[in-house]
């Protein structure tokens, strides 16, 4: 088991990525797939320590977005609203405006690369450091906000939470938030992919400054955001005036919570808004696979981050887990996120699914109830995939 | 047989050991508890401990925290400021002979000299870890893609080992003769420092986060598997070509502290669970010295004369075994 190897240069060393390129964690003690899934699983166990674990684990809340859009502005309001709760805020610059909280970290950020320079297998090493850091003064805070600079990718960050595994033991990610000035995103989205990316990443995007806009344009903010990333939950607002309860405690990569945010994600593939009545947002019901047609000008660009939402009834889960993998393997570096709930035949139980470029994680969630109808389905958010051989692909994995 | 007394610590015990003439526990909120003819409680910091490391001739501490100041506490309770970088989270130091006192924060490590004067030390990526060579000034630094060795009271370019990843924990054999990393991946690195052979020891299922060298230098024992496991170094060539000790081998608990005994070939083994057991090299006899407890043994050190034992856990637990009634 232990081995010793010496060597003079690296490039004789066996590159670990043959073991490590793929990282599935299948629940969250890890057990090989196949204990995993089936009608003879017992998911009761895993289910019992991923509560364990959520109790002890800190949530963390990342926010992205460009610069001016304003992060700063949302993570101000967050901290002065009186809600009991208290924040370690981690930042990567210190910003014109000033932040007011008692434990502030500001921390350069580091990308460690790791198992050969996978992308899959980037970290933020600063964010580790910190996070442990953090650890030691348990008592001092309640949850931790991240805040990155403008042009970071979301990837390695969300990625520290999954890879590394003292990390992992402490804290939880519970949501990436873009936040996107109505004024400056398409501009931003034409010239970047950080722009992009992020708003690719996102559970939840606030759609801010729509005073400094006309309806129309707003609209049309709103159309290609959706292009990008139709299961984001989109927020309007003018000065980062939000409640917070729609931006922390999301459970976006909760696999408990998939279903209970979004109602409606198995019938219709669309976002949910949890509008008060009086609220006068868009409700838009853009299905997912329009987009695939090409109407929007933006997606004659085929290296454009889109998404896609593929169904099927009850699938082989040999045939499913071997697709997803070799999927991920081929093709993580080009898969944002992707979730799902699945229906495997002859179990039962709903599985759920979500992952962050190669990192997959999925569990048994509970029975299907009479009335649902037994429907897998699942949806990417990415790049230069080509979608009809992923569905047709996914298809060949039914029962 | 042993007994555990136990030590009221109030949270995270970053570190525990013993100094001249008291025990000290020093806790992520704050506190430094020293324990010798009676107690001593000592806050020196504004807010949390994030180091604390024992200076080589036992009279004091070296504390540092997320206000960004370094203290040095003495045995008898009292404090003094050693440095200060306002803002910085200083999470790394280490104690060298005369004096010297080396952190870092981010990219860059300091040493402050016992005379007084303090040198910068630049790096381009994350520095992981710090440690002071056996004899001389020399400061060890590991970071992102390898180890820098500076001459810490001079001018001068530093030696660089260069291997790809993000290099943490650092520390030389007894001997001077080798330098060894442990790494985000689940390994060890290391290299000879006469040759610059590289050296990579790996199997680990988790991270190494405690080192401690044997009587002698003769192994190195670590944690981050079921097993505290031992590279000998006693050999002409190290642990090249030869398996590792694996001692108190455990199921499904992984090993979380090690603290090798100063007199004999005995380890000090601390598990996740709590549990702290001794085991013998020669033979992997065990003895029990702390039954599970609420959280990951996160500290141990033995005192100089080896009869009692300070450790510390993540959960606030903290005592002093005595092996002699």
């Amino acid at each position: 088991m232990f081995k010793y190897l010496s060597l003079s240069a690296q490039e004789n060393f066996p590159p670990l990525s043959q073991t490590a390129d793929v990282v599935l964690i299948f629940a969250t003690k890890r057990p090989a797939i196949r204990q995993a899934i089936g009608p003879s699983a017992k998911p009761e166990s895993f289910a019992m320590s991923a509560t364990q674990d959520a109790q002890a684990q800190i949530p963390v809340t990342v926010l992205t977005g460009y610069l001016g859009a304003g992060k700063t502005t949302l993570l101000n309001r967050i901290l002065t609203e009186n809600h009991g709760q208290r924040y370690a805020v981690i930042v990567n610059e210190f910003g014109e405006v000033g932040i007011d909280n008692d434990l502030l970290v500001e921390s350069d950020e580091e990308i460690f690369e790791m198992n050969n320079g996978c992308i899959c297998c980037t970290v933020r090493g600063d964010l580790i450091r910190t996070v442990q850091n953090l650890m030691k003064r348990k008592n001092a805070f309640d949850a931790i906000i991240v805040e990155t600079t403008g042009v970071a990718d979301p990837a390695p960050v969300a990625q520290t939470f999954f890879m590394d595994d003292d990390v992992r033991a402490s804290a939880r990610l519970d949501a990436v938030v873009a936040v996107v000035d109505s004024r400056h995103v398409l501009q931003r989205l034409e010239d970047t992919e950080e722009a992009e990316d992020q708003v690719a990443f996102a559970d939840v995007i606030l759609i801010n400054k729509t005073d400094l806009v006309s309806p129309e344009e707003l609209s049309e903010v709103e159309t290609r955001i959706r292009s990008i990333n139709p299961y984001a939950i989109l927020h309007h607002s003018e000065r980062c005036g939000i409640e917070i309860a729609k931006v922390l405690d999301r459970g976006a990569f909760d696999l408990d919570r998939i279903l209970s945010l979004d109602p409606h994600f198995l019938e219709h593939g669309h976002h949910a808004h949890e509008c008060a009545p009086d609220c006068d947002h868009d409700h838009d019901h853009h299905h997912p696979h329009e987009h695939d047609h090409g109407h929007h000008h933006h997606e004659e660009n085929p290296h454009s981050v889109k998404g896609i939402s593929l169904t099927a009834g009850d699938l082989n889960p040999e045939m499913f887990f071997q697709w997803i993998n070799q999927v991920t393997q081929v093709q993580g570096p080009n898969i944002l996120r992707l979730k799902g709930i699945l229906a495997f035949k002859d179990d039962p139980q709903r599985y759920v699914i979500q992952g962050v470029h190669m990192i997959v994680e999925g569990d048994h969630q509970r029975d299907w109830k009479d009335e649902e109808p037994r429907q897998s389905r699942l949806v990417f958010i990415g790049r230069d995939l080509n979608w009809d051989v992923l569905k047709q692909s996914f298809q060949a994995c039914a029962a | 047989m042993p007994t555990v007394a136990p030590v009221d610590v109030d949270g995270f015990v970053v570190r525990a050991g013993f100094l001249k003439s008291s025990a000290y526990f020093a806790s992520g909120e704050g506190d430094i508890l020293l324990s010798g003819n009676g107690e001593t409680r000592i806050r020196v910091h504004r807010s949390g401990l994030l180091a604390a490391e024992p200076l080589v001739d036992g009279s004091g501490l070296i504390t540092s925290g997320d206000d960004g100041c370094i203290y040095r506490c003495a045995d008898d309770g009292s404090s003094e400021l050693v440095a200060e970088r306002p803002r910085k989270w200083i999470d790394l130091i280490a104690a060298g002979p005369s004096g010297a006192v080396a952190f870092a924060s981010g990219r860059v490590a300091w040493v402050h000299l016992e005379d007084g004067r303090e040198r910068e030390f630049q790096h381009d990526r994350a520095v992981g870890g710090l440690a002071f060579a056996p004899k001389g000034t020399r400061l060890a630094v590991s970071r992102y893609d390898g180890a820098s060795l500076w001459w810490a009271g001079t001018d001068g370019a530093p030696v660089e080992f260069t291997w790809k990843g993000a290099h943490l924990g650092i520390s030389f054999s007894p001997d001077g003769k080798y330098l060894v990393t442990a790494m985000q991946e689940n390994a060890l690195h290391g290299w000879r420092l006469a040759d610059r052979q590289d050296m990579r020891m790996s199997g680990y299922p988790a991270k190494v986060k405690s080192f401690s060298w044997s009587f002698k230098g003769r192994y190195l024992a670590t944690s981050g598997a079921n097993a505290a496991i031992l590279w000998p170094y006693h050999g002409k060539t190290g642990p090249m070509g030869q398996s590792p000790l694996q001692l108190g081998t455990r199921p499904d608990v992984l090993v979380s502290a090690v603290a090798c005994h100063p007199k004999e070939d005995v380890v000090a083994v601390g598990y996740q669970d709590g549990t702290i057991l001794m085991c013998r090299f020669e033979d992997n006899a065990e003895v029990q010295l702390r039954r599970a407890g609420k959280g990951p043994v996160s500290t141990m050190d033995w005192d100089r004369e080896g009869v009692r034992l300070a450790f510390g856990t993540e959960a606030g637990e903290a005592g002093i075994v005595s092996l002699q009634d």
